[in-house]
């Protein structure tokens, strides 16, 4: 492993961050009255899909994993188009798991929804783009030791760190403080982008501090 | 001396009890009475103020009214008289408060909002203590200083009809009284009714001075089907015509007598939007007050007039002289009156919460010290040696509780701790010399005898030397282990990781009111966080196979805390290569087919739906009291149909999930109790019954309640029977597991016939996530004694809140008390109402059993589970103690703390039944050859 690898992840992780950050900022300029809190859909709208670009503009660019051997163009748009519906199958399938801790089932269902495009956002779109539409690496990836490249190993990181701040973020809402922020599902939406923000921060330095232990099999 | 694990944990949850009642005790401040007054007046009836008594009045000032009445209606909210269903349904009431012979108000009643201590309340003119609310069922006589005493020794004569608790409050007060119970919920007509019949007659007659109403049929209907129902309208209605008819009888009288009279109109309580009370929403809290006479013709009161007009300018000139003289003196005399006006209301809100408060610290401190001494003395004979994992997490790293021999040693015989001992027995005596020969002490624990408090500090020292001992014990040992080479790495799975932080974050929600007041929502989580991980779990087995690398794990569902839990640490090489992980993977594919599998890998989603249809049943809590549910859904009268098909439909899977492990003979008891319960159900009028149309006659299903009760006991001693064969006979195992299952069928069954009918989907759901998780979870995934405990707990604790329970003392269900009793007794109804509110935690505590004792292969599973048990139940409420203790001047420690104090208290009492249960089957099995 060179350092040269670890400072192309910690440049593209700053890219992503920069996205978040840009997408809570730059819409002021041309919506009005938008902010955060109070036009939250919007913000999460634009944030999904400002990320997603960041990421396959990123993918796009520096290509961390080997090119496939077929290359049609038909192989491509399946390929594109499987990436779609894995998308969509997660988007639904966190939607499920949210309404089985307890979010309510006919109202909000689209704030609810979009909370969950924003966290597949966070968790699947990377894995779709480094990964591919391959369940088996997935697996691969997410079982214990199971990884093979500093890519591998932030998109790690980063995934665990985003579902453990939407977790998280659930803790304020029973609270009487009657802050606009304890709504339903903002806390867990803000929870997440700061859990993977956190991770696109920690994850770098993590893998630098520990370029010692870690071995990977490919290199 | 050397214990059982088992008996070790029950001796420690019993004194634990004990300190816990001793902690209760003193921080429930006895109310402060004025009965000193009582004794002197009731030597003298009349008193003459003597010459230099503050009051300045020398004789008693004359009557303002002749005859009084007070009606009052119970759970009277102040928008039934003054809101939109006032104007609606009570027209003459409207009229009056309208026209101006009348005044009326907006009454404030102090939590807690429960009859028995509102009629205190009003009638004393003091704040109710909280203990009362516990003394509400069982209301002794009242010997505080109050109106109706003062009226008697006056010679008025009172007359009172209506609610018994008055009955009881004031026995001898009454020239003539008729008493009706008040425990049958469902009834809303005959117990008013009861009160109306004897007006006619009374308000013709001359011979009382007093007469008092007391009108349930209003909190009845509240308590069935909520302040929205349609019974609600007509219900004002009739109290309307009442208040009409004794209106105009005393107009009528007035013409003819000297002094006017007076009518009350009164509430004791409001209603929550769900119909019940004892809280402290505003809902609850104000009551409508309409004092009616020809008295209170409008005309101005030129006193009041004045009064204001004077404070007015007084204001004026302040306000004046501050603005417009900018002179320095000016303001800063003006700011220095204003200082003195603060400090002044500090002082004066001071002594009063003071006074209303007034904790007996000394009683506290010995009860929280025993319960921690206990606390620190099961963790301190718990850091012995280490072999066991996940008590790890719970503090107590690794007791030898948990060690294959499962015995302990209570250090009680050192003699080198005899001289600690008794300088310990002699410093404790003497504080309590010096505190109880103090100024005025009142605390309790002086009160007590001395040989009682003199063995309270026995316990105290003695257990304070076995913790020492243990400690030192503890030390050395750790030192000896210090010297041998590394300690097993202990690794810890996700799951006892997430046991550990589910505990502890529980314990810490306890600081904040608003996290008791939804602790129900922190338990969902728990147990929904629970389910994914048990999935992440059963699908890393499922891929690997049961024979792969346990430290391999591959997760299926990216559920948030599956990932959380998936802790990766990369520095641990895995020897499995890729290739073995996707055959691995490849092949349970394969393995989809069969139908185990399937299950196994289908239940905790299955566990997790259940649980999501559960909470939509009953909305508990406070910020989402008011929310609709199923369960009003179902209990309102035009779903009748409904609610008694999906009772009998339960009833029906209760019946098939218990059955299958029964003897033939309890089957079918089992059966005819189910039976039983619906026929009881259809008898008080909550469901529909098939054989029987038209449901004019609601009796109080007496018959049906004990049909049903003998076949509880009978199961009940099959099983005792089937146990205590199992000493004797060769085939112990098998009789005894059947015994254990008899008894907790026994136990469903009074579960069944308790809950009140749309609760029972939460029993059928209870049963069926114990028989998946039993099946499908534990069993093949081989989780650890500790592992399944404290998932029985979570579940326990979860499917208490399922059923409509919170913290507060409102969502008790008292009817349950009285399933199959003609009046009120005391030790069944407090026995009957306990199970019923405590039903999920004990019968999953009574799985338990019945799940080690039939799987485990380990002979002393039990006594760990027990221990484990008796622990994590206690870890909470002894660190509530001490929340409590350091917040008892928080604002909302009577409305929010206190009640979850007592649920706390009494979930330990019903802990310790528990263990002693627990210990009682391990006994048993230990006589076994």
């Amino acid at each position: 492993m060179k350092d040269t690898d670890i400072r192309r992840l910690l440049y593209a992780h700053l890219l992503c961050i920069f996205s978040v950050i840009l997408s809570t900022f730059i819409p002021s300029l041309f919506l009005e009255d938008f902010s955060v809190l109070e036009t939250h859909l919007t913000w999460l709208c634009i944030c999904s899909v400002s990320v997603t670009a960041v990421n396959l503009v990123f993918y796009l660019v520096v290509k961390p994993n080997p090119p496939s051997r077929r290359s049609s163009l038909s192989h491509k748009v399946g390929r594109f188009l499987k990436c779609c519906i894995y998308f969509l199958m997660s988007c639904f399938c966190f939607h499920v798991i949210f309404v089985l801790y307890g979010a309510p089932l006919i109202e909000l269902a689209l704030e609810t929804f979009l909370f969950a495009v924003i966290l597949s956002t966070f968790t699947t779109v990377p894995c779709l783009c480094l990964l591919g539409p391959n369940i088996k690496a997935w697996l691969r990836v997410f079982s214990r030791n199971g990884v093979t490249s500093i890519w591998e190993n932030s998109l790690q990181i980063t995934t665990i760190s985003s579902f453990v701040g939407s977790w998280l973020g659930a803790f304020p809402i029973p609270l009487d403080w009657e802050r606009p922020w304890q709504v339903w599902p903002i806390s867990c939406t803000l929870g997440a982008t700061f859990g993977y923000v956190a991770g696109l921060a920690v994850s770098p330095l993590w893998i630098y501090w520990n370029r010692k232990q870690l071995t990977y099999k490919n290199n | 001396m050397r214990l059982g694990a088992g008996t070790f944990a029950a001796c420690c949850v019993a004194i634990e009890v004990l300190g816990v009642a001793i902690f209760l005790r003193g921080f429930f401040p006895a109310p402060v009475r004025s009965s000193s007054t009582t004794e002197h007046r009731a030597e003298s009836p009349a008193p003459e103020p003597s010459a230099g008594a503050s009051s300045n009045w020398t004789k008693l000032p004359p009557p303002l009214f002749g005859k009084v009445v007070i009606m009052l209606i119970d759970a009277l909210r102040d928008d039934f008289v003054f809101g939109s269903k006032g104007v609606k349904f009570m027209p003459y009431v409207t009229y009056l408060v309208e026209r101006g012979a009348s005044h009326s108000f907006v009454a404030e009643a102090k939590p807690p909002t429960v009859t028995m201590p509102r009629i205190k309340a009003l009638m004393t003119g003091s704040i109710p203590g909280f203990v009362d609310v516990i003394r509400n069922l069982n209301s002794p006589v009242l010997l505080e200083d109050n109106v109706l005493r003062q009226a008697k020794a006056a010679g008025k004569r009172v007359i009172f009809y209506g609610d018994e608790t008055w009955v009881k409050l004031f026995p001898k007060h009454f020239v003539e009284y008729d008493g009706t119970t008040s425990f049958f919920v469902s009834d809303y007509t005959e117990v008013d009714n009861n009160v109306t019949r004897h007006l006619e007659k009374v308000l013709k007659r001359e011979d009382w001075d007093l007469l008092i109403l007391h009108y349930l049929g209003l909190d009845h209907i509240g308590h069935l089907s909520g302040p929205n129902s349609p019974l609600i309208g007509q219900k004002l209605s009739e109290m309307d015509g009442v208040l009409m008819k004794i209106h105009m009888a005393l107009l009528s009288k007035e013409k003819e007598a000297l002094l006017p009279s007076l009518l009350v109109l009164c509430g004791d309580h409001g209603m929550s939007e769900t119909g019940s009370h004892g809280a402290s929403s505003t809902e609850e809290v104000n009551t409508a007050l309409v004092l009616i006479s020809s008295a209170f013709e409008r005309k101005p009161d030129p006193g009041f007039e004045q009064f204001k007009m004077s404070e007015r300018l007084h204001g004026n000139w302040i306000k004046r002289y501050l603005e417009e003289n900018s002179s320095e003196v000016l303001l800063n005399l003006g700011s220095k009156v204003l200082r003195q006006y603060l400090d002044a209301l500090q002082t004066l809100s001071l002594s009063l919460s003071r006074q209303v408060v007034q904790y007996d610290m000394y009683s506290m401190a010995v009860g929280a010290t025993l319960v921690l001494e206990v606390r620190l003395m099961g963790v301190g004979n718990g850091t012995k040696p280490l072999l066991f994992k996940v008590l790890a997490l719970l503090l107590l790293s690794i007791p030898k509780a948990l060690s294959p021999a499962a015995e302990l040693d209570v250090p009680l015989s050192s003699p080198l701790f005899s001289l600690l001992f008794y300088l310990t027995i002699l410093v404790l005596s003497a504080i309590h010399v010096v505190v109880c020969t103090s100024t005025e002490s009142t605390c309790y624990f002086c009160s007590m005898p001395w040989l009682a408090a003199g063995g309270a500090m026995l316990l105290m020292s003695a257990l304070l030397c076995a913790i020492v001992s243990a400690l030192t014990k503890t030390v050395v040992s750790a030192k000896r282990v210090g010297k041998n080479p590394a300690p097993p790495s202990v690794r810890w799975s996700e799951l006892d990781l997430l046991i550990l932080l589910g505990t502890m974050g529980h314990i810490l929600s306890l600081g904040a009111s608003s996290f008791i007041e939804e602790e129900h929502q922190t338990w969902y989580f728990l147990v929904s966080t629970l389910c994914l991980a048990l999935c992440q779990e059963v699908c890393r087995n499922h891929f690997l196979g049961s024979d792969g690398d346990p430290q391999c794990g591959l997760r299926e569902e990216p559920g948030p805390e599956g990932a959380m839990l998936t802790m990766q640490d990369g520095a641990e090489g895995c020897a499995a290569l890729e290739e073995d992980r996707t055959r691995a993977a490849a092949s349970a594919f394969e393995r989809l087919g069969s139908m185990e599998q399937r299950m196994v890998l289908a239940s905790p989603w299955a566990v997790l739906c259940c649980c999501r249809l559960l909470r939509a049943l009953n909305q508990t809590g406070v910020q989402g009291a008011h929310r609709p549910d199923l369960g009003h859904w179902l209990t309102s009268s035009d779903h009748k149909a409904a609610l008694s098909v999906l009772a009998a439909l339960s009833l029906l899977a209760v019946f098939l999930l218990v059955q299958r492990r029964c003897s033939p003979m309890s089957k079918v008891a089992l059966a005819l109790g189910l039976l039983g319960v619906y026929c009881y159900r259809a008898a008080i009028g909550n469901v529909m019954s098939p054989w029987q149309r038209g449901n004019s006659d609601i009796s109080k299903g007496i018959v049906e309640a004990r049909f049903v009760y003998v076949f509880v006991f009978g199961i009940l001693f099959t099983g005792t029977k089937d146990l205590l064969r199992s000493q004797v006979a060769a085939i112990a195992i098998k009789a005894r597991t059947v015994g254990l299952w008899e008894i907790y069928s026994g136990l469903v069954l009074l579960a069944a016939l308790l809950l009140r009918p749309h609760n029972l989907p939460v029993l059928v759901s209870s049963l069926l996530v114990q028989t998946l998780m039993a099946k499908f979870v534990w069993k093949p995934l081989n989780h650890g004694v500790a592992e399944v405990t404290v998932m029985h707990y979570w579940f326990g604790q979860a499917f208490f809140y399922f059923q409509g329970n919170s913290n507060n003392i409102a969502t008790v269900d008292v009817s349950a008390g009285f399933v199959g009793l003609e009046r009120y007794v005391e030790v069944p109804a407090v026995f009957l109402t306990a199970f019923a509110t405590y039903v999920g935690p004990v019968l999953w505590a009574s799985h338990l059993v019945n799940y080690l004792s039939s799987e485990s292969s380990s002979h002393s599973a039990l006594r760990h589970a027990c221990f484990c048990y008796a622990l994590i139940c206690s870890i909470p409420v002894s660190a509530y103690i001490i929340l409590v203790t350091s917040l008892r001047y928080h604002l909302f420690i009577w409305s929010v703390f206190s009640p979850k104090l007592l649920y706390e208290g009494m979930r330990l009492f019903v802990t310790a039944a528990i263990c002693v249960f627990f210990t009682a089957m391990d006994q048993t099995r230990l006589t076994k050859p």
